[in-house]
């Protein structure tokens, strides 16, 4: 049925161009430019000498595309190399502990059996409107008191856990036959070993969205990292870029920069892992 | 013999531990403390001594006039950017669904803000908006428009703060929608073009008519998430406009128990509080459409195998 579906569907669209479809991708063109074009402005923006950024009209190319002079001064005059190995840090970080418990939450919410199993998830899962912005400040009292507020730990301790990852790989478990499991459990093997021998390399593309997810929404996170930490140690490659701007001047040339190499890492991971990203966002995932 | 069932028996337990610790300490148990401070009067955060227990807090924080101003400036906000931002998606949306070539770099430019920093590229809108060099002001004077004062001045603040919230949304929105899309059988689509129907006309009579559930859904979505906006205020104003005109309602939470010196949990708390009302309505409200949009698309499940059956 579904393959015949296809077929009447492709043969509506072998219709020969017409006005309609010319229009189309006129405004399928204009919107791509206005998505992309801030990123446009920003990398080449980065490439240009503060003549350049100040001309009236603007220019379209850097004049020397291969002017470094921003980046160096990025570099030189803020520890961006300290920023980025302290966002790939709490970046791991999260990424291990958060994957963990998701892992064996998911599993014990899917195949174990324990009383009030249902209830709990359900009330989990509407945990998850409650705004974060809400948490936050309690969050933000409770590293102060546990003296983590300096720390790379206050960036990876509140998001050891999520709801919705676990829902995600909830959802997949669930798919998975119960007679899988079963026939495991006869051949004597223990629960432990089924979940990361078996569950884990099944789910294999459902855990590489969950920790691309929590990778974008990592690594971009900025306000919580401005809250609760304040020494320059700790910042995380967008706080930094923050403070870039608030503490060293206002040169455009130099803004774009910073930026550029705080947004690079993303859209690379981006080129590559699209698929998987899209099927995840269209799930709803977005963490603040 | 004994131990073995009682290691059985707790077994979830110790599989939920991590999960339900994290839990507890970083969501549960704020909710609650959030909701508890708001209700303590003249509360101390380090002594954790207060005065007394009523509405002192939401009295005070409904008197502030940075408050009234947020709650303004909030809605205004949702009221203009999440129509024009469904609007432009639905047409987008649509047009993204139909068999297009280049669809890998579509996608790619359509959906790159979500992965990005809000605040690397939110500092790259600054830039555009630059009053003197900006691009923005440079394409609107090839249009004979004036110069608009996008940074420098309160009315350009708010409009600068709907142009980017706008283009921030658009992707989510889209996906959301491209996703509802999907769940239209081409058959429509095929019945209306062997009637001969114009594009327009099936967009108008078809698309939008079916897609009514998931538009619906979006704006609710959308309203949920612009009604927290305050992201949006670092890169541009790096706090609530020039002239302390942008606060929003987050942003007001945020201000009063992190700008503030001696912070202020009593009226942030309570603030946050009825935050957690207003999204709390609107989720109840997008479920009841989700159960709507469900049973809508199970009459059309029924509707179209009876179609198909008609086939065979």
């Amino acid at each position: 049925m579904a393959s015949k579906s296809r077929d009447t569907e492709t043969q509506i669209n072998k219709e020969p161009i017409s006005i309609g479809r010319i229009i189309m991708y006129i405004v399928l063109l204009l919107g791509a430019v206005v998505m992309i074009f801030p990123f446009y402005w920003m990398i080449t923006g980065a490439f240009k000498t503060w003549t350049e950024v100040n001309l009236m009209p603007p220019t379209l190319f850097p004049e020397n595309p291969f002017n470094i002079e921003n980046f160096v001064y990025a570099f030189k005059t803020a520890p961006f190399a300290k920023y980025f190995l302290n966002s790939v840090l709490a970046l791991l970080g999260c990424i291990v502990t958060c994957s963990f418990t998701t892992i064996l939450a998911a599993f014990a919410f899917s195949r174990l059996r324990f009383p009030g199993r249902e209830f709990i998830f359900s009330l989990l899962l509407s945990l998850m409107m409650v705004p974060y912005e809400m948490i936050i400040i309690t969050n933000y009292r409770t590293i102060v008191t546990w003296k983590l507020h300096n720390t790379i730990w206050a960036l990876i301790l509140p998001f050891m856990s999520s709801i919705f990852y676990t829902y995600i790989l909830k959802g997949f478990f669930d798919s998975v036959p119960d007679s899988l499991y079963q026939a495991a459990k006869v051949d004597g093997c223990s629960d432990w070993k089924y979940l990361w021998r078996v569950m884990v390399p099944m789910a294999k593309s459902s855990l590489a969205t969950i920790i691309l997810l929590n990778s974008i929404a990592t690594w971009n996170s900025f306000l919580w990292p401005m809250i609760a930490t304040n020494s320059k140690d700790v910042r995380t490659l967008p706080f930094g870029l923050y403070a870039f701007m608030t503490e060293g001047g206002q040169r455009n040339e130099r803004m774009m920069a910073a930026a550029t190499i705080v947004v690079l890492p993303m859209i690379i991971v981006f080129l590559f892992a699209r698929k998987y990203i899209i099927s995840g966002m269209s799930r709803g995932g977005i963490k603040g | 013999m004994m131990k073995r069932p009682f290691y059985e028996r707790i077994k979830p337990l110790l599989y939920l531990l991590p999960f339900i610790i994290s839990v507890a300490v970083f969501t549960l148990y704020p909710i609650v403390n959030v909701i508890r401070m708001s209700f303590l009067e003249g509360y101390k955060y380090l002594t954790g001594t207060y005065t007394g227990v009523g509405f002192d807090n939401y009295r005070k924080v409904f008197a502030d006039p940075y408050f009234r101003q947020a709650l303004g400036n909030t809605f205004k906000y949702v009221l203009i950017v999440v129509p024009i931002s469904t609007a432009i998606a639905v047409v987008l949306a649509n047009l993204l669904n139909q068999k297009i070539k280049f669809q890998a770099f579509f996608q790619t430019a359509y959906f790159l803000p979500m992965v990005t920093s809000s605040l690397a590229v939110g500092l790259a809108w600054r830039f555009m908006f630059n009053d003197k060099v900006g691009i923005l002001n440079y394409l609107l004077s090839l249009f004979g428009v004036d110069p608009v004062n996008w940074l420098g001045q309160s009315a350009g603040n708010f409009r600068a703060v709907v142009v980017f919230g706008i283009w921030s949304i658009l992707p989510n929105t889209i996906i959301l929608l491209l996703s509802g899309l999907q769940n239209i059988d081409p058959m429509y689509y095929t019945a209306a073009k062997v009637d001969g129907a114009k594009t327009l006309r099936i967009f108008f009579r078809i698309t939008v008519p079916l897609l009514a559930p998931t538009i619906m859904l979006v704006i609710i979505i959308n309203s949920i998430n612009t009604f927290k906006m305050y992201h949006e205020l670092f890169p541009l104003f790096s706090g609530p406009g020039v002239a302390y005109n942008l606060f929003t309602v987050v942003y007001y939470i945020y201000y009063e128990f992190r700008v503030l010196t001696p912070p202020k949990y009593g009226l942030a708390a309570a603030a946050a509080v009825m935050l957690l009302i207003t999204v709390f309505a609107f989720t109840m409200l997008q479920r009841a459409v989700q159960a709507w949009a469900r049973k809508e698309r199970g009459e059309d499940g029924k509707q179209v195998k009876r179609h198909r059956d008609a086939n065979k």
